[in-house]
C-alpha cells in the first residue's frame, strides 16, 4: 500500500519535470505545443546512446540530457516558435502536431523502433526497506532530484529578477516591452529551460516510462492532463496535479488493473467538464 | 421607429441566401471528375474508395470546425463508434448497408449529443482535451471488451449483403467506391443546404463572436450541441462505410493518430465551404500513397514537413489564393458564401 504511494509519488514527480515546461509555454504563454514529449524523447535518447555507445557513466550523461534539448528548443523558438505565438490554437495545434511526426519518424529513422533498454549503475538498483516500506532506489533517486528541481524552480519563478520579469511578460506582454523587458529573449530562454527539463524528465523516465519513437504520442495526453487539470496560474497547481495523476495511475494498473488508462480519462474528462478553468485555478 | 437603411428586407435576405446556395460551375466539375474517375480509374477503386470515405469523415469535422468553431482532436470517436455498430450489426446477421449506415449514424449521433454538452464549457483547450478524452476513453472501452468488438485482433467475419439487395460487394472495391461515393455527395448535398440554411448563417456568426451572436439572440449552446450532434452522424456514417467496405473493424479506427490525419486533411483543403475536406482528402491519399511508396516506413515525416510548411506559409492565405484563382478562371465575381475567414477560435 505505502510502497504504492511511494512509487506514484515518484512517478508524479517525474511527470512535473516533464510537464513543467509545457506548464509555461501552454499555461502562461497560451501556446498549445502537443510537441513537448520529443524534447523529452530528445533527452531520454541522449542518455541511451550516451550510456549504451559511448559507455559514459549515467549521471554524466544528465548535464548532456538538459542540455542538448534545451538547444534544441532554443534554435526551434528563434526559428519557428515565436511566429507562432499570435496565431490561433488551430495553427499551434497543426504545427506541433507536424513537428512530432518528423520527431518519431526520424528517431524511427535514426535509431530503430525498438524500445532503448538502458543499464543503470548497479548502486542505483534494486530495494530497500525504509522504515517498514519497500522502496525501489532507483525511485527514492528520482524522488530526491525532482523535489531538489521544484524548490529551485519555485524559488526561480518567485524570489529572482528574472522570475518577476517572467511573469510580467506573460501577463501582459505589450506593458513589459514598455518597461524595458526583453520579453521575446524572456520568452527564448523560458522555452529552452522548459525543453531541457523536459529532456532531463525524459532521461531520468526512460527507465520507468519505456523509450521508443512513439513516445511523445503516448504521453504527449499525460503531459497535457497535468496542464489543464493543475490550472495555468502558478506552478504548484500542475505538481499537484502531476502527484495526483502520479498516484492515481500506479493505483488504478495495481488495483484494477483491467480499467487500465480508462479511470485517469474519465477523471480528467470531469474535473474539466467541472472545473474548465483546471482544479486550482480561479476563473478568469 | 424607421429601420436604419442598411437592413435588408427578409426577401432580400432569403434571396441572398439563394444566391449563395446555388452550384456553381467548379462544384458540378468536381463531382463529375469523382464520377468520372469510377471509369477512367478502374484498377484504383480501393484507393478511391478510402478518398471518399476520408473526404466525408473530414466534411464531417468541417462542419463543426469551419462552421462553429470548435477544434476537436476526438474526432475519430463518432468515427470509429459508427463503425463498430455497423460491423456489428453485420456479424451478427443484419448485413444490410442502408441499415447499418442509419444505425451507425443513430449511434453516433446520441454520442455526439450526449457529449456535447462537455464541449460547450471551456475554452479551446478544455475543448481540446475533452474530446481527446472522450477519444480516448472510447479507445479504452473498445480494447477491453474484447468478447465484443475483438479487441486487439479485430472484428472478424463482418458479412454484407448486397447494397439495396442488388450490388455485392466485390473484391476490386468498384461497388464500394460507387457506394461511398453516392453516400457522400447525398450527404454533402444535405449539408450543403444546412450551412446555407438560416441555421448554418447563425452557426458563423457564433464561430466569428459567440458574446455579440448571444447578444442578437441567438440560442448558441442549443446551436453548437445541434450541430455538434449532426457532425458525430456524419462522422458515424463515414466510420459505417469503412467498415461495410473492407468488412474488417480495428481498433485503429478510434486510433489518435485518425483524429489527428482528419485535422490535417481538412487543414490541406481549407477549412469552411465543405469542399475542403473533400478536396484535402484526395491531396491526402494521393500524398500518402506517393510517399510510402518511396518510404514505407517513414511518409509520417513528409506529412509532419507539410503540415508545419502549411502553417508556417499562412494557410489561410493559400487557400484564399486558390479561391482566387478558381474565381478567376470561371470568371465569377466574389461569391458571397466564401471566402470564410480562420477557424478556430480565441
Amino acid at each position: 500500500m505505502l510502497t504504492i504511494l511511494f512509487d506514484g509519488i515518484a512517478y508524479g514527480m517525474l511527470l512535473f519535470v516533464l510537464a513543467c515546461g509545457l506548464a509555461v509555454t501552454l499555461g502562461l504563454m497560451n501556446f498549445v505545443n502537443l510537441a513537448h514529449g520529443a524534447f523529452a524523447m530528445a533527452g531520454g535518447y541522449v542518455m541511451a546512446v550516451m550510456v549504451n555507445r559511448l559507455g559514459v557513466p549515467f549521471l554524466l550523461t544528465l548535464p548532456f540530457a538538459f542540455a542538448v534539448p534545451a538547444l534544441i528548443g532554443l534554435v526551434l523558438e528563434r526559428t519557428l516558435y515565436q511566429r507562432l505565438y499570435t496565431r490561433n490554437h488551430l495553427d499551434q495545434v497543426l504545427f506541433s502536431i507536424g513537428l512530432v511526426f518528423m520527431a518519431v519518424a526520424s528517431v524511427d529513422y535514426v535509431m530503430g523502433s525498438q524500445e532503448q533498454l538502458v543499464q543503470l549503475p548497479s548502486w542505483l538498483k534494486g530495494r530497500t526497506e525504509v522504515l517498514g516500506i519497500q522502496v525501489g532506489i532507483y525511485r527514492s533517486f528520482i524522488i530526491a532530484v525532482c523535489s531538489v528541481l521544484v524548490i529551485v524552480l519555485q524559488l526561480i519563478l518567485t524570489r529572482t529578477r528574472f522570475g518577476s520579469r517572467l511573469r510580467a511578460a506573460v501577463d501582459d506582454p505589450r506593458v513589459a516591452r514598455g518597461l524595458g523587458i526583453n520579453v521575446s529573449l524572456i520568452f527564448a530562454t523560458t522555452f529552452a529551460f522548459g525543453s531541457g527539463l523536459a529532456g532531463l524528465g525524459g532521461a531520468l523516465g526512460a527507465e520507468i516510462l519505456g523509450l521508443d519513437p512513439t513516445f511523445p504520442l503516448k504521453f504527449m495526453i499525460y503531459f497535457l492532463i497535468v496542464v489543464t487539470v493543475g490550472g495555468t496560474t502558478s506552478i504548484t497547481g500542475p505538481f499537484v496535479a502531476s502527484l495526483l495523476l502520479g498516484v492515481a495511475d500506479v493505483a488504478g494498473k495495481y488495483y484494477v488493473p483491467s480499467a487500465g488508462a480508462f479511470v485517469i480519462y474519465t477523471l480528467m474528462i470531469v474535473i474539466l467538464v467541472l472545473r474548465p478553468q483546471g482544479l486550482f485555478a480561479r476563473p478568469r | 421607429m424607421a429601420s436604419p437603411p442598411h437592413a435588408l428586407s427578409s426577401a432580400q435576405v432569403s434571396a441572398a441566401l439563394g444566391r449563395a446556395a446555388r452550384w456553381n460551375i467548379p462544384e458540378i466539375l468536381f463531382w463529375l471528375v469523382a464520377v468520372g474517375a469510377y471509369f477512367a480509374l478502374p484498377t484504383r477503386h480501393l484507393i478511391l474508395n478510402e478518398i471518399a470515405i476520408l473526404g466525408l469523415f473530414a466534411v464531417s469535422l468541417d462542419l463543426i470546425l469551419g462552421y462553429a468553431g470548435i477544434v476537436s482532436l476526438g474526432h475519430a470517436a463518432f468515427f470509429g463508434l459508427g463503425a463498430y455498430t455497423a460491423g456489428l450489426l453485420a456479424k451478427h446477421g443484419f448485413g444490410d448497408p442502408l441499415l447499418g449506415l442509419a444505425a451507425a449514424a443513430a449511434m453516433a449521433a446520441a454520442l455526439g449529443l450526449v457529449t456535447s454538452f462537455l464541449v460547450l464549457r471551456g475554452a479551446d483547450l478544455t475543448k481540446l482535451m475533452v474530446t481527446l478524452g472522450v477519444a480516448l476513453v472510447l479507445g479504452e472501452v473498445a480494447n477491453q471488451m474484447s468478447w465484443l468488438t475483438g479487441g486487439a485482433d479485430g472484428l472478424q467475419g463482418v458479412n454484407m449483403k448486397p447494397v439495396l439487395g442488388l450490388f455485392e460487394f466485390d473484391i476490386f472495391g468498384s461497388v464500394a467506391y460507387a457506394y461511398s461515393l453516392a453516400v457522400t455527395f447525398v450527404l454533402v448535398v444535405v449539408a450543403r443546404r444546412i450551412v446555407s440554411s438560416p441555421f448554418g448563417l447563425s452557426l458563423r456568426s457564433i464561430r466569428d463572436n459567440p458574446l455579440r451572436a448571444r447578444a442578437i439572440g441567438i440560442p448558441v449552446n442549443r446551436r453548437l450541441v445541434a450541430v455538434y450532434t449532426l457532425s458525430a452522424a456524419y462522422a458515424g456514417i463515414a466510420g459505417a462505410l469503412l467498415a461495410q467496405t473492407t468488412q474488417f473493424v480495428s481498433l485503429e479506427v478510434l486510433a489518435f493518430h485518425r483524429s489527428a490525419d482528419v485535422l490535417l486533411v481538412l487543414t490541406i483543403g481549407g477549412v469552411g465551404y465543405l469542399y475542403g475536406g473533400l478536396i484535402g482528402a484526395v491531396v491526402f491519399k494521393v500524398l500518402q500513397d506517393f510517399l510510402s511508396a518511396i518510404t514505407p516506413q517513414y511518409w509520417q515525416f513528409w506529412i509532419g514537413v507539410i503540415l508545419v510548411v502549411m502553417v508556417l506559409a499562412g494557410r489561410e492565405r493559400m487557400t484564399e489564393k486558390a479561391r482566387d484563382l478558381v474565381r478567376r478562371v470561371t470568371g465569377r465575381g466574389r461569391p458571397t458564401s466564401g471566402a470564410a475567414p480562420a477557424a478556430g477560435g480565441h
